[in-house]
C-alpha cells in the first residue's frame, strides 16, 4: 500500500466528517444526496481502518470564526473542505511572510531610481541657465556687448525652456503604478544619453569657454541655445522610444487562467516581457471574473475519487517498484467502467436547474421590495404623509425581505463569501439613491464580475511573480509564454505575432453591374 | 422464346417520328401539349433535359385526350424538328410560332426521347 494513498484516503475521511459535523448547521438543505457523504463511503472499497482526525485542522477554527463576524445574518455557510482549509492557513503564513520582506527591498530601488531622475533633471535644466549667466558673473566687464541679438536669443531659451519644463512634466511625472523586476531598458538608456550628452556639453564649455574667458557673449549665447535645442529633440526621442513605438499592435497575446481555464486575447505593440506582463495584469483586474476557490471543489473530489478505489498489492515480493505501481493503476483506472461521466451530467443539470429556481426568486423578492420604496420629490419633502428616510435606513428596511432570497442565491453559487451583509446593504442604498431597478441592483449579484469590482481582502492576487524563459527586459517575439504567477493560481500568457497581411487592390467600374433575366417559360400550344 | 434480363442502367435514347393533327378549337388550331427552353431560356431549369446546358424544346405538359397524346407524344420528350425545320437552336418565341401555323393542319416532329424503363421491357419481353 502505497502512502500516499493513505494519505488521500484520510482526506476524504475528513472531508466525510467534516461533511457530518457541519450538517447539523444546516437548515431547509435539499442536497441530502450530497456527493460528499457518497465521496467517504466510495472511497473506501479495500479493508483499511480510517482512523478519525486527531484535532480539527487550525483553519477550520479561523474559517468558523470568520464566518461567525460576517455571516450573522444567516445560517452558517459550509463550502470549504479538509484540503482547501489546509492550504489556505499554510498560503497565509507565507504571504505574510513574503509581503514583510519584500515590501522594503522593492521601495529602495525605486526610490534610487527616481532620485537620480530628478537630480539629472534638474541639473539639466539649470544647465543652459549657467552657461548664460556664468560669463556675466564672472568676467562681466571683458564681454562684448551684445544687443538686439542676445536679447532674441534669450527669449528664445526662455520658451524653448518652458516648453521643455511643460513636455517633460506631461511626459514623466507620473505616479509610478507598478514594481517591475527589472530596470526599464529604454529609460536607463534615455538617461545616459542625457548625462552622456550634458556631461560633453560642460566639458566643452569648461575648457573652451572658462578657461579661456571667451569675449563673444554672443557665441556663448547661441551655445547655449543650440544646447536647448537638442534637449528638445532628445524629448522628442524619449516620447517616440517610451510611448509611441509600442502603440502600433504587432502582436496578440493570449492569457489563460490556471485554474478554470477563462481565457482573453490582447493586442499589444512592441513591448518588453515585463511591461507586457503589467499591460496583462492590468487588464486582468478589468476583464477576467474573479478568482473563487470555492467553485474549484467538484473537480477537485471527482478527480480524487478517480485514483480513490484502487489499491496496489505486491504479490511478487518485496520491491518497492513505484512507477509499475502508479502506471498500472493509471491502467486499472482507464479500464475500470466508472460512470462519473454520467454523474457529471446529472449534477451539472442539477445545478443549473437549483440556481434558476432561487434566481428566480430571488428576482421576485427584489422587485417586490423595491415597491415598498419611493423617491419624495422636493415639494413633496415638506408634507411628507410618514416619516421621511435618507437611502441608508430605507435600504435597511427593505433589506430584510429580500436577505433570505439573496442569502440563498449567493449560496448556490458560491459567491457568498464576496458579499458580506454590510457591503448589500451600501449597495443598496447606492442604487436606491441613483434611481436604479431592482435589476441594475442584482446586476452584481447574479453574474460573478471583475476582480476590481469587489472588496481587496477576496482578491487572492496581489504580488506576482514573472517566471519567463527569456530575459525579462528583451522584446516579444512570436512564440514567447511566460507565466504569471500568485499564490493561488498563475496565468499563462502566449504571445503570437499578428500575420503580415497582404492587401490588394480591385478596381469595379461602377457601370459594370450589369444583369439578365433567367427565364424558363413554358408555353402551350 | 427466351427471356434475356438487361441489368444494364445505360439509359437509351432513340428517335421517333410523330404526326399530330391539329383540333380546331373556335378560331384556333391546338396541338394539346406545352413546350420550354429555347436558346433564350435558362437551361439549368430544366427538370426533363439529361445535360443542364441543353437549350433544345421540350415538351413539358401534355393534355389528357389531346391530339399530342393521341398522337404519342410524352411528356420529357425533345423536339428535334417540326416538318423539317430544326428545333435545336431556336429561341422560345421562334418554335412557337414554328408549331402554331395557322395554314398547317399536320405537323410532323422528330422527337427523342430517353426511356430506360421502355428498353428493358423491350428486350425483356423478346
Amino acid at each position: 500500500m502505497s502512502t500516499a494513498m493513505d494519505t488521500e484516503s484520510t482526506y476524504s475521511g475528513y472531508s466525510h466528517y467534516s461533511g457530518h459535523s457541519k450538517k447539523a448547521h444546516r437548515q431547509g438543505r435539499d442536497r441530502h444526496k450530497s456527493p460528499r457523504s457518497k465521496d467517504g463511503s466510495r472511497s473506501e472499497k479495500s479493508v483499511t481502518i480510517q482512523t478519525p482526525p486527531a484535532e480539527p485542522l487550525l483553519g477550520n477554527d479561523a474559517s468558523r470564526a470568520e464566518e461567525g463576524q460576517d455571516d450573522n445574518w444567516g445560517e452558517t455557510t459550509t463550502a470549504i473542505t479538509g484540503t482547501s482549509e489546509h492550504s489556505i492557513s499554510q498560503e497565509d503564513i507565507a504571504r505574510i511572510s513574503k509581503d514583510l520582506e519584500d515590501s522594503v527591498g522593492l521601495d529602495c530601488k525605486r526610490y534610487l531610481g527616481l532620485t537620480v531622475a530628478a537630480v539629472l533633471g534638474l541639473l539639466v535644466f539649470l544647465t543652459p541657465i549657467a552657461f548664460i549667466l556664468l560669463p556675466q558673473i564672472l568676467w562681466r566687464d571683458d564681454l562684448e556687448p551684445c544687443g538686439t541679438v542676445c536679447e532674441g536669443l534669450f527669449i528664445s531659451v526662455a520658451f524653448k525652456l518652458l516648453i521643455l519644463l511643460i513636455g517633460t512634466w506631461a511626459l514623466f511625472f507620473r505616479q509610478p503604478k507598478a514594481d517591475i523586476p527589472r530596470v526599464f531598458v529604454f529609460r536607463a538608456l534615455l538617461l545616459v544619453l542625457i548625462f552622456l550628452f550634458v556631461f560633453s556639453y560642460w566639458l566643452f564649455y569648461g575648457v573652451r569657454i572658462l578657461d579661456s574667458k571667451d569675449t563673444n557673449y554672443q557665441g556663448i549665447v547661441q551655445y547655449a541655445v543650440s544646447l536647448v535645442d537638442a534637449l528638445l529633440f532628445i524629448h522628442y526621442l524619449a516620447i517616440v522610444l517610451l510611448e509611441l513605438r509600442q502603440l502600433q499592435p504587432m502582436f496578440t497575446v493570449k492569457v489563460v487562467r490556471s485554474t478554470d481555464g477563462e481565457s482573453r486575447y490582447y493586442s499589444l505593440g512592441h513591448l518588453s516581457i515585463q511591461r507586457a506582463a503589467l499591460v496583462v495584469l492590468e487588464n486582468y483586474y478589468r476583464d477576467f471574473t474573479v478568482y473563487n476557490p470555492a467553485l474549484l471543489t467538484a473537480s477537485k473530489s471527482r478527480a480524487a475519487k478517480h485514483m480513490a478505489g484502487l489499491k496496489v498489492y505486491n504479490v511478487d515480493g518485496p520491491g518497492n517498484n513505484a512507477s509499475g505501481q502508479s502506471r498500472a493503476m493509471i491502467a486499472a483506472a482507464a479500464r475500470r467502467r466508472d460512470s462519473s461521466h454520467n454523474e457529471l451530467y446529472y449534477e451539472e443539470a442539477d445545478h443549473e436547474r437549483r440556481v434558476k429556481k432561487r434566481r428566480a426568486r430571488l428576482v421576485v423578492a427584489v422587485e417586490e421590495a423595491f415597491t415598498h420604496i419611493k423617491r419624495l420629490q422636493a415639494e413633496e419633502q415638506q408634507k411628507a404623509p410618514g416619516e421621511m428616510m435618507d437611502p441608508r435606513e430605507a435600504a435597511q428596511a427593505i433589506f430584510p425581505s429580500m436577505a433570505r432570497a439573496l442569502q440563498k442565491y449567493l449560496r448556490t453559487t458560491r459567491q457568498q463569501q464576496y458579499h458580506s451583509m454590510e457591503s448589500i446593504l451600501q449597495h443598496l442604498s447606492f442604487c436606491i439613491t441613483n434611481n436604479m431597478t431592482p435589476k441594475a441592483f442584482l446586476e452584481r449579484y447574479l453574474n460573478p464580475g471583475p476582480t476590481l469590482q469587489y472588496d481587496r481582502d477576496r482578491w487572492f492576487s496581489k504580488q506576482w511573480t514573472l517566471v519567463s524563459e527569456e530575459a525579462v527586459t528583451s522584446g516579444l517575439q512570436d512564440g514567447i509564454v511566460f507565466v504569471l504567477k500568485c499564490l493561488d493560481f498563475s496565468l499563462v500568457v502566449n504571445v503570437k505575432k499578428i500575420p503580415f497581411i497582404k492587401l490588394s487592390e480591385e478596381f469595379i467600374d461602377p457601370k459594370s453591374h450589369k444583369f439578365v433575366l433567367r427565364l424558363q417559360s413554358e408555353t402551350s400550344v | 422464346p427466351v427471356i434475356t434480363v438487361f441489368n444494364c442502367f445505360i439509359s437509351v435514347s432513340f428517335q421517333q417520328r410523330i404526326e399530330i393533327h391539329k383540333l380546331r378549337q373556335g378560331d384556333n388550331l391546338i396541338l394539346g401539349f406545352s413546350i420550354g427552353g429555347g436558346i433564350d431560356q435558362d437551361p439549368t431549369q430544366n427538370p426533363f433535359s439529361e445535360d443542364k446546358t441543353d437549350k433544345g424544346i421540350y415538351v413539358t405538359r401534355v393534355t389528357e385526350g389531346g391530339p399530342a397524346e393521341v398522337a404519342g407524344l410524352q411528356i420529357g420528350d425533345k423536339i428535334m424538328q417540326v416538318n423539317g425545320w430544326d428545333m435545336t437552336m431556336v429561341t422560345h418565341d421562334q418554335a412557337r410560332k414554328r408549331l402554331t401555323k395557322r395554314n398547317e393542319e399536320v405537323v410532323r416532329l422528330l422527337v427523342t426521347r430517353q426511356s430506360l424503363q421502355k428498353a428493358v421491357q423491350q428486350s425483356m419481353m423478346s
